[in-house]
């Protein structure tokens, strides 16, 4: 049995990883509704760069002369796999779904036998990845110094990734990153980032209504230059996203963590409050014992 | 009279107000957009857009870094990647 001075030692140690843990709360919980206003505020453009988009695809036709963007090299053989993963640990299994996620994606690619490349944005996917699968990552975007993330650093990774596009290191790009559903539920996702999946116009009305639109220049010329923009905005996005679900998994972990230093506490409480009784009572056995005996 | 005109960044909606006119830097000109314009899609260079509450008061400088201009019978909404109100 463990001795009253070591039980209150462990008292007191959780009590300070409970203040720790709550305090982490409080603080991812102030984080996440800042978060989540700049996922809210990107909303518009993204939606607006989507419904463009989808009407200039509809009038443009993809043959050999249109942007390799949206029509593609042509070939299936490597797939560049970007994932974002957050910058810090901490957040319960956040990080963990969406390398898992990776995983299963890049399994199944190999089992078609393409080449599968990684390209990381964010620290924690990369000790995992490297380990998996050796040798396959292009490149480790460093954000550590970024604190929130800007259009500036999603535009960084945009102009990155068309580079290489550009000079034939890949052939069709995928995303990776944690949809923020709500502060309790993120869902691992998948997009395709290159060549850009357009999403047709769902009613014929629309395509009909803007047939009257002028363009200036003309719509390639327009598309050529929404296609770049497409690639940032979607990353922008995923950082957007991740970093809203990153601040809700890690207030949920720490309200869990919290809440198990509340019961470890009770727990050595009452045993160290029996520990202290028994001591009592063997004290005072001890001492009638001694009085009965003279 | 008025002109439904709307400003969007990658971060945030940074305008969305009634005006009269609004003057934006295409890349083959400016052009000036008024209420009931024809439905236009046009690319933006870097340079300055100038918004109207009356044929004489202009209200706003914004400096745009690129982006671009959709007029449709909502009004005019302006794509940018960053904007600067001066």
């Amino acid at each position: 049995m463990p001795s009253l001075k070591s039980l209150k030692v462990r008292i007191t140690s959780v009590k300070s990883t409970q203040k720790i843990t709550r305090a982490m709360k409080t603080v991812a919980a102030a984080k996440l509704r800042r978060a989540t206003d700049a996922a809210v505020a990107g909303r518009p453009y993204a939606e607006r760069l989507e419904a463009v988009m989808a009407s200039l695809a509809s009038k443009v036709t993809v043959g050999p002369n249109s942007p390799k963007l949206l029509a593609g090299t042509g070939k299936d053989d490597v797939h560049l796999i970007v994932v974002a993963t957050s910058e810090r640990g901490l957040a319960g299994g956040f990080n963990t779904n969406i390398v898992r996620a990776a995983k299963v994606k890049a399994d199944e690619l190999i089992a078609q036998g393409k080449k599968v490349r990684f390209y990381l944005v964010g620290r924690k996917g990369r000790a995992f990845i490297r380990r998996t699968y050796p040798g396959m990552i292009v490149h480790d975007h460093d954000m550590s110094h970024v604190k929130n993330a800007a259009f500036a650093n999603a535009l960084d990774v945009g102009r990155d990734l068309i580079a290489r596009f550009e000079a034939g290191e890949f052939d069709v790009c995928h995303l990776i990153f944690s949809k923020f559903q709500s502060a309790l539920v993120q869902i691992p996702q998948v997009v395709q980032l290159i060549p850009a999946a357009i999403s047709q116009p769902a009613n014929d009305a629309a395509p009909a209504a803007s047939a009257a639109v002028e363009y200036e220049p003309d719509e390639e010329t327009i598309l050529a230059e929404l296609l770049p923009r497409n690639v940032a905005i979607q990353i922008y996005r995923a950082m957007l996203e991740n970093q809203a679900g990153f601040y809700g998994a890690q207030m949920n972990a720490m309200d869990n963590a919290t809440r198990n230093a509340g019961d470890m506490i009770k727990r050595l409480s009452i045993q160290y409050n029996r520990t202290r009784q028994a001591a009592i009572t063997t004290e005072l056995v001890e001492i009638i014992s001694g009085a009965e005996a003279l | 009279m008025a002109l439904h005109f709307e400003l969007v960044t990658p971060e945030k909606l940074v305008r969305s107000e009634d005006v009269y006119m609004v003057v934006v830097p295409g890349t083959e000109g400016d052009f000036g957009v008024l209420q009931g314009h024809a439905p236009v899609m046009a690319v933006i260079r870097p340079g300055e857009l100038t918004v109207y509450s009356n044929a004489t008061t202009v209200t706003a400088r914004i400096a745009l870094d690129g982006g671009f201009a959709e007029v449709n019978e909502q009004g005019l909404t302006v794509l940018a990647e960053s904007a600067t109100i001066a």
